[in-house]
């Protein structure tokens, strides 16, 4: 609880500090390369023949996704902080890569927990870390992945609290995370709103978002939560469907309960055991949910629906087609969904979707599943 | 008061395991209880399985493991107190179990369950202090205690923390997960000392201690000193003989000389 308590100061600290927001503008802008661009998707709006199609295209980030936002702003607070070392958990290895990019830049030492199971088929991210000077950690307990991971890297944090930051990659956890992660997300929202208000001189109809913890979501809905004509859909994995027991619809299929500091949707059993999550898409493969998201389910100014695993990629497969755009597997849910509801709307009205990072990485998972749907 | 704190108060009553309840199964686990009461154990903890046991270092962590894979429950924890009681278990029992369990069975009617179960006190690893109170009035007026952790981090908190403790004040020896460690924190002895002298209840020391030399060190310092990882280790090591009835007994004897190593004066 100190260590959340020293957190906490220390973002509130930093925020009012003109010279640490400047810095961490300037790096998002000539290190990661933003504003990044809103993309009229024409080929595929002419596809579907309802409303425009937009997309925010965070895949153009450097590093290939929206992570690195939260990953340059929370690595900046560690070094403010005095912190000479960050620790990040990651699911795939997006947060892990973006974590160890930040940490390679501002000369932090970094350690990635990431599950066994994840470690064995995120070889390629495994290695991108290593060369980016992180020590990446494979985590044997519980179920291998996302959620062990996140076990793993809190408790390292509370062994060694005084000299390590925990870099936390989702909108989740404890106070003050969530809030900080929505602050560092928040530029995605910030600049699509202004975009689309240069473009087309009014805001989308629709704005969707893919959400796993919910940081893309959460940082692109933050723009929009008080223009209450615009609706917003946050996408959560549904796996092999909702009826089964392989997803990870948390808001849509959990129930509340409190792990990893937060009280939220978890996929739980009647015990109040958390239950595996299961996606094709490792970033979306987590039995929560940002706290945040659940008060907007709550409170119903978000609406939140799930896409399965071949909704997916058949996303992937129509995007590619229709846009030349290769989208991560967790921004194709936002895509399926996107697509449904550009269909049932009139030419002219605008669905506006948050395309979190860019597939490269997909490559071989989309390879065999496709194979898998030849048979 | 409750029987708790008074029963620790007394000097030769220090000795507090800690067990994962269905490991190997509740079965046996039941006659583990049995050997630590008659090896004089001031009180023991007993581990509810859990899905993501945050506190605990790998040893209990694989414990939590196959438990779950017994399919034991809160309920079932809940139920083997219970028999123990009506059988005429008389050492204190404390449930130690993470938050969601608790949760989802409902604050209240755990404590009312806990204690109608005839357990002696509840441990909650993962809720801090400041997220505590409602559970904390449920068990005031229920007189059953919820014992608060401390650790060395939390500094200006201790004095808080103590003042509204009961039962004990479960100080955890160093920072990180429980499981066996060379070596404690330099200024571990002066945070138990600074603990015992705020706190109204006695105070344990946990995580960490593995060995007899430990619990000597530690006794010095705490008023109980918890042993768990190195006993749950001892029980995975046993594992096969205490499944194996005509096993079980040979595999008792050495966890009671292993107990007895570990309170050796």
């Amino acid at each position: 609880m100190m260590a959340l308590a020293e957190l906490e100061q220390g973002f509130a600290e930093a925020v009012r500090d003109e010279g640490f927001i400047m810095e961490y503008k300037n790096l998002l802008r000539h290190y990661s390369g933003r504003p990044t661009a809103l993309t009229f998707a024409s080929r595929l709006t002419e596809e579907i023949g309802g409303a425009k199609i937009y997309l925010k295209r965070e895949d153009l980030n450097h590093t290939g996704a929206h992570k690195i936002n939260n990953a340059l702003g929370q690595a900046l607070l560690a070094k403010r902080m005095g912190k000479r070392k960050v620790i990040a958990e990651t699911g795939a290895g997006q947060h892990g890569v973006a974590t160890a990019t930040a940490a390679a830049l501002l000369g932090l030492a970094c350690e990635v927990y990431m599950g066994e199971e994840d470690v064995r088929r995120q070889q390629l991210n495994v290695f991108r870390m290593e060369l980016l000077g992180a020590k990446v950690i494979p985590v044997t307990s519980g179920t291998r992945t996302l959620k062990d991971a996140t076990n793993e890297a809190l408790r390292r944090w509370v062994a060694e609290v005084d000299s390590t930051f925990y870099l936390l990659g989702s909108a989740v956890g404890p106070h003050p995370y969530p809030a900080m992660v929505k602050f560092f997300q928040r530029v995605i929202g910030d600049e699509a709103r202004q975009q689309m208000l240069e473009r087309e001189g009014k805001l989308p109809e629709d704005v969707v978002a893919c959400v796993g913890g919910g940081s893309n979501a959460i940082g692109m809905f933050a723009a929009f939560l008080d223009e209450w004509k615009v609706k917003l859909h946050g996408v959560e994995a549904a796996g092999q469907g909702i009826g089964t027991d392989r997803h990870a619809a948390s808001l849509t299929k959990g129930r509340p309960g409190v792990l990893h500091g937060m009280y939220s949707y978890f996929l739980q059993d009647e015990a109040g055991r958390i239950l595996p999550a299961h996606s094709i898409s490792a970033g979306l493969d987590y039995p929560g949910v940002g706290p945040e998201h659940a008060f907007l389910k709550n409170s119903g100014r978000v609406r939140y629906t799930s896409a399965t695993d071949a909704e997916a990629i058949e996303a992937v497969r129509l995007l590619c087609r229709t846009e030349g755009i290769l989208p991560a597997l967790e921004s194709a849910h936002a895509i399926s969904e996107g697509v449904k509801l550009a269909n049932m709307r009139r030419k002219g009205e605008i669905v506006l979707i948050c395309l979190s990072g860019r597939g490269d990485k997909d490559v071989e998972t989309i390879r065999q599943a496709m194979e898998v749907e030849r048979g | 008061m409750t029987a708790l704190d008074v029963r620790l108060r007394q000097a030769e009553q220090y000795f507090i395991p800690f067990i994962m309840a269905g490991d190997p199964s509740l079965e046996v686990t039941k006659r583990i209880l049995r050997l630590l009461q008659e090896e004089g154990a001031a009180a023991i903890e007993l581990g509810v399985p859990f899905s993501d046991p945050m506190a605990d270092g790998p040893v209990i962590q694989t414990a939590s493991e196959r438990a779950l894979e017994n399919g034991v429950t809160l309920k079932d924890v809940l139920r083997l107190g219970e028999e123990l009681h009506a059988e005429g278990f008389h050492t204190p029992l404390i449930l130690f179990t993470y938050f969601n369990p608790v949760l989802h069975h409902g604050l209240e009617a755990l404590v009312e369950d806990a204690k109608a179960s005839g357990f002696a006190g509840l441990i909650v690893p993962d809720l801090p202090h400041e997220e505590s109170a409602p559970l904390r009035r449920i068990g005031n007026r229920c007189a059953f205690p919820i014992i608060p952790l401390v650790t060395p981090t939390s500094k200006e908190r201790i004095e808080q923390i103590v003042a509204e403790a009961e039962g004990f004040v479960y100080c955890v020896s160093s920072l990180g997960t429980t499981g066996m460690r060379q070596y404690f924190a330099d200024d571990v002895e002066a945070f138990l000392d600074t603990v015992r002298a705020a706190s109204p209840v006695p105070t344990a020391v946990g995580f960490g201690i593995s060995t007899g030399a430990h619990v000597r060190r530690f006794r010095r310092h705490a008023d109980a000193v918890v042993v768990g990882s190195a006993l749950v280790g001892k029980i995975e090591e046993c594992r096969s003989d205490l499944l194996d009835p005509n096993r079980i007994d040979h595999a008792l004897a050495s966890l009671t000389r292993f107990v007895r190593q570990l309170k050796s004066e």
